[in-house]
């Protein structure tokens, strides 16, 4: 059992049963839409634990890329007259230009220096998308233009939720391969020890740099296809709360775990959803889990029950 | 030139603020090396818990008083509850639990209280007092004269008091403060009152000004962090001068420049510092822990 689970390909085709079994086993358009949200989010969040989980470097303003992915999607059909699929293509340049620009310098710094970096970031990216009001529309937000592929519109719920979907089990495979490569073992050591990894040749200013371009483009990919799922948009998506969802959803899951990303989404986005009773009090529980889980599972659901699982077969 | 005064008093009042919510920082950060996120919850507090105690009827001031008392509850049960388990814990970790504490604290406001703006009378009327052409409201003396006071009685009992001895003591060597027989675990928990009453006072102070609503701590924390940044992380003299900087800072953007991107310069000095001058203007050149 366990070397089946260590089989490169196990998380993706798990999380592809699961997208098969929900996208067959979901009856009504209502549910739908929140698996297809839930399948977004993930793919951000997988993103950012390729940051956090894998190279250790916090981000607080991973929002910002999401909202540089959305908000391209949704602005340059309008200025440039491309389709809205190249502006969703354009968004992931741009964004991972932007990483890189701005990696170079923050990475250089550490803990609560790098995290109060990232979160200048992210709040000057939601500040530039409400303020710049004649392309964004400003705090109330923009209409998004849909796709056409092969002369088709794609608009519909059930069409949304295979691409997310297939875009997430891509998005899984890629980033298991990813760690699994020469420059995963790289993060890794650089997340256990900066030194020691600096001692056995790693370019370790490189490597997070990589780490961060790449985790960006997953959330301004994510943030490309719900601007054209949703066909509306507010510069909440860029928002300080939620990038700290995406932290929330890294955390909540497990640090370096793929499929944990997956679970901490799902419970983030689908359970205010199905307690509609709680969602007023929705801030309220993702402070004090926030809270709970830093101080008595650190480690995240996935891989405490996996190392639950593993002393239990034993 | 009377342009010019209005900006330099209304970038020093809310610096002013900025300066407090920094000085609390970097007391919590220097007694336990945490950066606590949800010091900009404590100014709210101040504001909100003085306006619904004041509303039942309550005398102003003893509004006031009990407000900065419940403020100091909090802080405690935030040491107790949030920091002290978590001990040990990596900075980022930290971080994020503290995060954690501001979305629960502003989500409790928000329903213990309510979500409107808020307003407390101004404390000696509003007639403003013209100086040089420019018309300067009373409170924002008020807010300056009483920042003044909370950094002399601070400084005071820092070098007065054996109790702001063992402060400063903890803050040097935790391990050291303990072997002398300092309770290390009461000293951070009294920063963290001291801290939170600290904060209270500055949202007391401003209500009248700016208004209050259970989310401005957010922005408030955020500013506060990045004039303790500016400043130098760990120097209270650093932490109100960075403050009273960003403020004006603030002040001369909005009035020169453009009034929209007013709350980006406190972000623009913060990376702007973290790439040039990583330890801030009163920052120690090299903190080695031993």
């Amino acid at each position: 059992m366990s070397r089946l689970a260590a089989h490169p390909l196990f998380v993706p085709l798990l999380i592809a049963a699961i997208v098969l079994a929900c996208g067959f086993g979901l009856g009504s358009n209502f549910y739908l839409r929140v698996a297809t949200l839930v399948w977004i989010s993930a793919l951000a969040a997988i993103g950012l634990n390729l940051l956090m989980g894998f190279a250790g470097q916090v981000s607080l303003g991973h929002a910002g890329f999401f909202g540089i992915g959305a908000y391209t999607t949704a602005v340059a059909p309008n200025v440039l007259s491309i389709s809205p699929l190249l502006a969703l293509v354009l968004g992931l340049v741009l964004s991972a230009a932007i990483a890189f620009l701005v990696g170079r310098p923050i990475l250089k710094l550490k803990g609560h220096y790098l995290a109060v970096a990232t979160l200048g970031f992210g709040i000057l990216v939601s500040m530039v998308l409400t303020n710049e009001s004649g392309l964004t529309g400003g705090p109330d937000g923009m209409t998004v233009a849909r796709p056409e592929l092969f002369g088709l519109r794609i608009r519909g719920v059930d069409h949304w939720y295979w691409i997310s979907g297939a875009v997430l089990v891509l998005g899984a495979w890629l980033a298991g391969n990813l760690v699994r490569s020469p420059t995963g073992r790289a993060l890794r050591a650089l997340h256990d020890s900066e030194v020691a990894a600096r001692v056995v040749g790693v370019d370790v200013a490189r490597y997070k740099v990589v780490a961060f371009v790449v985790s960006a483009v997953y959330t301004a990919l994510a943030g490309g296809m719900l601007a054209l799922f949703n066909g509306f948009i507010t510069p909440d998506v860029a928002g300080f709360l939620h990038s700290i969802e995406f932290v929330v959803m890294v955390v909540l899951g497990g640090l370096g775990s793929i499929f944990g990303s997956v679970v901490g989404a799902a419970i983030l986005i689908a359970l205010p959803q199905a307690l509609s009773a709680f969602q007023e009090y929705e801030h309220l529980a993702l402070g004090f889990v926030l809270m709970a889980f830093m101080i008595f599972l650190r480690k995240g659901i996935v891989p405490s029950l996996v190392a639950l699982v593993w002393r239990g077969s034993k | 030139m009377a342009e010019f005064l209005q900006f330099a008093f209304s970038g020093l009042t809310v610096g002013a603020v900025y300066a407090l919510v920094a000085l609390g920082f970097t007391l919590i950060y220097n007694a336990s090396d945490v950066v606590n996120f949800a010091q900009g919850e404590f100014v709210m507090i101040g504001g909100m818990a003085t306006v619904f105690i004041a509303a039942v009827g309550v005398p102003l001031p003893v509004a006031a008083l009990s407000a900065i008392v419940v403020a100091m509850i909090v802080g405690l049960l935030l040491h107790r509850l949030a920091i002290e388990p978590a001990r040990g814990a990596d900075a980022v970790t930290l971080i994020i639990i503290t995060i954690g504490a501001s979305i629960f604290l502003r989500s409790a406001a928000s329903f213990i209280f309510d979500k409107q703006f808020h307003t407390l009378p101004p404390f000696t009327g509003d007639t403003p007092i013209l100086f040089g052409g420019a018309a300067i409201l009373p409170q924002s003396l008020w807010v300056l004269a009483g920042g003044f006071v909370i950094v002399i009685l601070l400084w005071a009992f820092m070098s007065r008091t054996i109790l702001g001895k063992a402060i400063l003591a903890t803050a040097a060597n935790r391990l050291a403060a303990r072997l002398v027989g300092i309770n290390t675990s009461y000293v951070v928990g009294l920063s963290f009152a001291l801290s939170a009453a600290i904060g209270a006072i500055a949202g007391i102070l401003v209500t009248p000004i700016t208004l209050t609503r259970y989310d401005v701590g957010t922005l408030l924390a955020l500013k506060g962090f990045a004039a303790a940044m500016f400043g130098g992380m760990g120097s209270p003299i650093g932490a109100i001068v960075g403050g009273l900087i960003i403020g004006l800072l603030e002040a001369f953007g909005a009035g020169y420049i453009s009034s929209e991107y007013k709350d980006a310069i406190a972000f623009i000095v913060i990376l702007g510092v973290l790439f040039f001058m990583p330890t801030g203007l009163f920052g120690r050149k090299s903190v080695e822990r031993v």
